[in-house]
């Protein structure tokens, strides 16, 4: 059959809300070879402007989508196939794709998925589901973020587990008040989400602070969790930049701010004005300031540069019982990726060309980390 | 920020939650509720477009139904700003400010500096503008540009829901007494507001498209129309850059001369009359400091200098819309020496 020869490429769904995604430029022709992770295509969104990787290997016999047309989520975008499928194989697999572009959204999608709300210790916590089938995946984000940081890897998680993601305290749309603002107070709500989603078990995939996070929470309930997932963690080394923490607290204007969020990540050009205008917004709501402020004496010292967290600590009295994997971009700018060697007993990955925003820059190679520790449990 | 709101109920929704938060928050205006012994529900109105509907029960006391008398109510507003209160009163249509002009221009906007900052005035004059209601000459002004020409005065136009919200939030925080003007026909607009209260500092403009080849300079409901124009321009392969004020005073300068020495050529569009307006400002500040980076002439595109026409055909006409903007840009974009 060499209709199971061909491969799709789709339109990826790079956040929960999307539907639409158009090509702004191809970057493979017809007849190019094509390996794992090679860039096919730049794609638009109305909230983000990424790159498509390949997630298979082959020749691309098809482009499919035009550029500059509105493509539907998972709408197949351009063909992979061996030099031995035959041109008319293709041209009928290429009619079949162009008839769901031109159909368009489908109604049953333009729904959305539900944003569910948990009562926790008195506050409101927000989280979002995908993905019927698998294990639990919880994907707990960083200090600023929210859950729409995991926009390139929620729906490619959720084709295999349930993935949810929260919006910590004081983060997103969920109640603005940190109380003390500790590690333990945050690793509560994520322990609520998994109350709230009735889950005995997850694995906890943890960003920066919300890598300590997750150490906090099975550090209290080891029991309740698969694995552990922590991308840049915080708490395992003295050195963090103590200048884009504060900047970040400080920054009350988008000429402030947008240099301050250009550290995150390696390729600066990823800090479009969207991205500087979400940050804003989110740092204008009532709260937010009290929340950032009291969460920046959490990571820091008081009086210092040095980070105050210790997770080391707290997975080294987990003596092991739960299996740890840390990843790194190798240039992170604001935790630096020496601190990988830091995490006890972990199985590592640096990542070459991503910044701290690691799950943003290169979220196939992330990606690949997570689905290789959920395997291996 | 997924919930999607009118540009009417973020107003009101600001209203509530500021009553909620802070006791001396109040609301002042004509058809707030029924009027004095009017049988049946005192809230039948909310005001003549239905913005403050709701708030007459839920804060028993705090929304004050006044008699049609502005200088009276908007003189009893800027009074109890100045003895603590936080007014926001509601003037119905911008045309009616001539009759209470003396307590905004001559009290209102002097007390801080007359009384050497030892007095502040927190008071918002929320107000209706603008054409395209078949409303005539007497309900359709824009006369923001009469506010903006008098210092002591923040004056502001949202022309979004989250904006609408945000800067009404701010307004009320806001010590000095602001100008806060509503269009009409954008009280129906949807869009995303998030749910909890927040800010938007006044005098930062917000850059709504990006581009490179012209900057169009605009403001209130005419973002809209300038956005059109900008998307079928795209089609034809001219790039403009959207800039909305959202504040005339203060104003952000910087955004403006920023985006035209990168474009070279500005439109300036604005509802208001041509002579002494946002238009004719904006086109001032371009040429005086960013004349260096100018490759063409500054286009403007307004109403003309006469009263809003009753007559359907005839407004439709006075009202800028997305075709004549197109022509100003390409105006701009084929001018040779």
């Amino acid at each position: 059959m060499t209709g199971e020869r061909i491969v799709a490429v789709t339109m990826p769904k790079w956040g929960l809300s999307m539907q639409l995604g158009k090509i702004t430029g191809w970057i493979v022709a017809e007849g190019d070879e094509v390996s794992v992770g090679d860039e096919l295509a730049d794609i638009e969104t109305d909230k983000i402007a990424g790159t498509l990787e390949a997630a298979d290997a082959g020749t691309v016999r098809r482009l499919v989508a035009r550029v500059g047309e509105d493509v539907p989520v998972s709408g197949t975008i351009a063909l992979i196939a061996p030099a031995d499928v035959s041109d008319a194989d293709l041209d009928a697999a290429a009619a079949q794709a162009r008839a769901v572009i031109d159909a368009g959204v489908p109604d049953e999608a333009a729904a959305g998925p539900e944003v569910q709300t948990a009562e926790v210790g008195g506050r409101r916590i927000r989280y979002a589901g995908a993905g019927q089938d698998g294990d639990v995946v919880l994907l707990v984000h960083g200090y600023g973020g929210d859950r729409n940081s995991w926009l390139f890897l929620h729906e490619p998680l959720a084709a295999r587990h349930r993935v949810y993601a929260l919006d910590l305290p004081g983060h997103g749309t969920s109640s603005k008040d940190v109380g003390d603002g500790s590690v333990d107070l945050l690793a509560d709500a994520v322990l609520g989400v998994l109350d709230a989603v009735g889950v005995e078990r997850a694995h906890l995939v943890g960003h920066s602070l919300g890598g300590a996070v997750a150490v906090a929470a099975a550090a209290r309930h080891p029991e309740r969790v698969h694995s552990l997932i922590l991308i840049a963690p915080a708490g395992f080394g003295p050195e963090i930049n103590a200048g884009y923490l504060r900047g970040f607290a400080d920054a009350q204007t988008r000429r402030e701010l947008k240099p301050v969020v250009g550290q995150l990540f390696a390729d600066e050009s990823l800090v479009t004005r969207q991205v500087v205008d979400d940050l804003l917004a989110y740092k204008r709501l009532d709260g937010v300031d009290v929340a950032l402020r009291t969460l920046l004496g959490t990571l820091l010292a008081e009086g210092g540069d040095a980070q105050r967290i210790d997770s080391a600590a707290a997975l080294a009295a987990l003596g092991g019982a739960v299996p740890v994997t840390v990843v790194w971009g190798r240039a992170d700018r604001i935790i630096p990726a020496g601190q990988a060697g830091s995490v006890a007993g972990a199985a590592s990955y640096v990542i070459d060309g991503a910044g701290h925003m690691a799950h943003m820059e290169r979220p196939a190679e992330v990606q690949a980390a997570i689905e290789e520790t959920i395997a291996g449990r | 920020m997924a919930r999607s709101i009118t540009y009417r109920e973020a107003i009101n929704e600001a209203l509530a939650q500021e009553m909620e938060r802070d006791e001396t928050v109040i609301v002042m205006g004509e058809d707030n509720a029924g009027g004095e012994g009017a049988p049946g529900d005192q809230d039948a109105w909310g005001g003549v477009l239905g913005v403050t509907k709701g708030l007459y029960h839920k804060f028993p006391g705090r929304v004050l139904d006044t008699p049609i008398s502005e200088s009276a109510f908007i003189g009893a507003a800027i009074g109890a700003a100045t003895a603590g209160m936080r007014p926001v009163a509601e003037l119905m249509f911008v045309d009616f400010m001539g009759v209470c002009f003396d307590q905004i221009y001559n009290q209102a906007a002097k007390f801080r500096y007359m009384f050497g900052g030892k007095a502040v005035t927190p008071v918002v004059i929320r107000t209706m503008y603008g054409a395209g209601l078949r409303a005539a000459a007497q309900h359709s002004q824009c006369l923001y540009p009469l506010f903006t020409h008098i210092p002591g005065l923040k004056v502001v136009l949202p022309a979004t829901p989250y904006d609408a919200k945000g800067m009404m939030t701010q307004a009320i925080r806001d010590d000095d007494p602001v100008m806060f003007f509503e269009h009409k026909a954008l009280y129906d607009l949807s869009g995303p507001v998030p749910e909890e209260g927040y800010t938007l500092p006044f005098g930062e403009a917000n850059v709504v498209r990006e581009g490179g080849d012209v900057t169009i300079v605009t403001l209130g409901r005419m973002v809209h129309t300038s956005l059109e124009a900008a998307g079928q321009l795209a089609a034809d392969g001219v790039q403009c850059e959207v800039i909305d004020l959202r504040t005339t005073s203060p104003l952000d300068e910087d955004t403006v001369l920023e985006s035209v020495e990168g474009t070279g050529r500005v439109v300036v569009v604005d509802e208001a009359h041509p002579r002494c307006s946002i238009a004719t400002d904006i086109s001032a500040l371009v040429a005086q400091k960013a004349f260096g980076s100018l490759q063409a002439p500054i286009e403007m595109v307004t109403a003309p200098h006469t009263p809003v026409p009753f007559s359907n055909t005839l407004e439709d006409l006075y009202i800028p819309d997305a075709q004549r903007i197109a022509n100003a840009v390409k105006t701009v974009t084929g001018w040779s020496r």
